[in-house]
């Protein structure tokens, strides 16, 4: 792992546990120890759970805004279907939005790993170079995978322009076309309202928030391939450390 | 400027009784969307103030603007508006035409400098300098900029003049523009729409020559009393919307019960226009209760956005066309099956590391 992330990490460290594995037949006695660091603090954990029954959510009711259910029966008073439908979608955006407010309030208080899905280090020579080390382990061109207390460099670039561009967009344009629905002089209107005509006119804004929803799941999809694969092959844990925040590293070998 | 005649004089001049201008005066406060109480008001202005000289021009265009103007609903609105602006120029609509005509042009825009409204309909051609469209022997974009020069105000009559319309439709060989990127100082109310209705040109017309402002405008330059909706905010269709009530093909049950035609494409949900509260035809009726989806008419380059009946703009990226859907499987599709092969391989080296591992213990 990386000496600067080391040292400005608060180290809250702990060597957690250790005789890990005496196996029954006691052929062989590996003591391995197993560090662990505090990376994602719990108000990000929550955001990141808050956020992936959000977008679970608007996908789903999104698409069928746009291709809705087949014809209910009976008497239009009797259903609400595209109603509820479309509540869901316009509650879970806002929860979507104002937790991403709180997310990027979150990168000024929280610790350094709360920065890193906003500031992609591109002006440090050693993470491209980590990019690249990532990206030939990802071609199965490297035998190991790097330590990271936070997010690998592929990782970090993939949530900064697939996620964080992603959800920027969404927010905008979902929140523009709430404002046609809401009407001039609503707040969404007046805020995201320029959005319509910047982009030609109410119909563009629906055709691009449409595939915007597609540029999401492509990224959901891969990553949470990623971190499932990671959290197998890679040398550190991953799923459990966005449960618990604590990151735990499998051997003790340097990076 | 005494010289000019107030509109109560024109009316009367028209032989319209004081009772039926009063009425006009209610109605044309109903159309506006202002209570009676402006009733006294609206007469008070169209008895004491001069009347406005409006002219009108037409450029690439296939008069469908006109059509509509002369067909409002209230016959007194027409007769008079219409009768005060042919007063000063209107090329297919006046009595004078030829070099007449244009004498007439000449005269008002010298004798009403700074005073005078432009109502456009049509819009310039740009390419070959404007020679796709001659009017009185000159090109019409030169005609539109000296027209505009002098006008206190300019009215974008239609989808042509507000947005380019089927004229600047792709590939649009004549380069037609909409009017306000050639007249670029001077505010333009836009009244878009192919055409627009009736009652909203005259309540728009109306409204500026006996309150002698603009009405408010929105964000892209149109009224706000009539373009601040969506036909589907107050479609009344709405309620099978709501309740996922579609018809799904033409001609099905659904159809036949008046469902909603959002699955067939209805472009309610994008276009802003008062079909929905104003309707045609002297509030007969208007598209959609006519079993027919809203095409979106009035919106900027809807003959562009595909095909009338589909919701979903296609993208004629990549050679073929597809709409926003078709793309985003494809992808993830890709996307998904370059996962499963990664997962894979993945899953390979794996197996082959325990080995190995194993072969070394
Ligand atoms: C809608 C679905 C999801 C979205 C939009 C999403 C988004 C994100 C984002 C933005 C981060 C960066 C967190 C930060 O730096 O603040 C992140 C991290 C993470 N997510 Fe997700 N996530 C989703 C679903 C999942 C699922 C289902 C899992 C579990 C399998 C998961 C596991 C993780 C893990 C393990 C990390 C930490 C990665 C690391 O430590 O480098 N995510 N996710
Ligand atoms: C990950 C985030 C989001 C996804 C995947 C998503 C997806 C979608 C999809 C697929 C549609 C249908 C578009 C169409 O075919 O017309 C849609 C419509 C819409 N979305 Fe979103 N959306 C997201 C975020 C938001 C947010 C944050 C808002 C803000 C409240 C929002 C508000 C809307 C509105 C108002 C509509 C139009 C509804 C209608 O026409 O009845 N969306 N969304
Ligand atoms: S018919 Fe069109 S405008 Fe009316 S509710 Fe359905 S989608 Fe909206
Ligand atoms: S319903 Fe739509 S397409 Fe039809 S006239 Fe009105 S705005 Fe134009």
């Amino acid at each position: 792992m990386s000496d600067t992330q080391v040292a400005e990490t608060r180290v809250k460290a702990a060597e957690l546990a250790s005789t890990a594995t005496a196996s029954d037949d006691g052929e062989q006695q590996i003591v391995r120890r197993q560090t662990a660091v505090y990376v994602y603090e719990a108000p990000l954990r929550l955001w990141h759970w808050v956020t992936v029954l959000c977008i679970i959510t608007l996908c789903v009711s999104g698409y069928f805004i746009g291709s809705p259910l087949p014809t209910m029966p009976g008497e239009a008073s009797d259903h609400f279907l595209m109603g509820y439908i479309r509540f869901a979608h316009f509650a879970a955006g806002y929860i979507l939005a104002i937790a991403f407010v709180g997310r990027i309030y979150w990168a000024f208080v929280g610790n350094s790993h709360a920065r890193e899905l906003f500031i992609v280090p591109i002006h440090k020579k050693k993470w491209w170079a980590e990019l690249l080390h990532e990206l030939r382990w990802y071609l199965f061109l490297e035998k190991t995978p790097k330590k990271y207390i936070g997010h690998n460099p592929m990782g970090q670039l993939a949530m900064f322009s697939f996620f964080v561009i992603g959800i920027i967009f969404m927010i905008i344009t979902g929140f523009a076309l709430y404002g046609e629905g809401t009407g001039a002089g609503s707040w969404a209107n007046n805020w995201f309202g320029w959005v319509i005509p910047l982009m030609g006119q109410s119909q563009d804004v629906h055709t691009w928030h449409h595939l915007g929803m597609w540029y999401i799941i492509i990224f959901v999809m891969s990553h949470v391939y990623v971190a499932v694969r990671e959290d197998i092959m890679s040398r550190q844990s991953l799923i459990s450390t966005m449960v618990g925040g604590w990151r735990m590293f499998k051997d003790d070998k340097p990076d | 400027m005494s010289q000019i005649e107030t509109f109560y004089e024109v009316m009367r001049r028209q032989g319209i009784t004081r009772r039926s201008f009063l009425k006009y005066c209610s109605l044309t406060a109903a159309a506006l969307g202002l209570g009676p109480n402006f009733v006294p008001q609206i007469a008070n202005a169209m008895e004491t103030k001069p009347r406005t000289p409006v002219l009108w021009l037409h450029g690439l265009e296939c008069t469908c603007c006109s059509e509509s103007f002369i067909r409002s609903a209230h016959p007194l609105v027409k007769d008079v508006v219409l009768s005060m602006i042919s007063l000063d120029y209107d090329d297919t609509l006046m009595a004078a035409a030829g070099h007449q005509a244009e004498a007439a042009l000449e005269e008002t825009m010298e004798k009403y400098k700074g005073e005078y409204i432009l109502a456009v309909e049509g819009n310039p051609p740009l390419n070959e300098d404007g020679m796709f469209c001659i009017v009185g022997g000159k090109p019409f974009l030169d005609q539109l900029k000296r027209a505009s020069k002098h006008a206190k105000a300019v009215i974008a009559w239609g989808s042509c003049a507000s947005w380019g319309c089927v004229q600047a439709a792709r590939p649009n060989p004549t380069q037609a523009v909409p009017i306000h990127k050639v007249i670029t100082d001077k505010p333009i109310i836009k009244v878009p729409g192919c055409p627009p209705i009736a009652e909203v040109m005259t309540g728009v017309i109306t409204y500026m020559l006996t309150f002698g402002k603009l009405p408010e405008l929105d964000r892209q330059g149109r009224p706000k009393m009539f373009y601040g909706q969506r036909i589907h905010d107050k479609c009344y269709r709405r309620p099978h919307f709501d309740a996922g009530q579609f018809v799904e093909q033409w001609d099905d049950e659904s159809a036949r019960k008046g469902y909603c035609l959002y699955k067939v494409g209805c472009k309610g949900p994008t276009t802003y226009n008062a079909c929905s509260t104003v309707r045609w035809n002297e509030g007969t009726s208007f598209p959609i209760q006519a079993g027919h989806g809203c095409i979106g008419c009035s919106e900027d380059g809807f003959w562009d956005k595909g095909s009338f009946y589909d919701r979903l703009t296609n993208i004629p990226q990549f050679g073929i066309e597809k709409n926003a859907d078709e793309i985003g499987t494809a992808v993830a599709g890709g996307v998904g099956a370059a996962i499963a092969a990664h997962a894979a391989v993945s899953a390979l080296k794996q197996l082959t590391k325990k080995e190995e591992h194993e072969d070394q213990a």
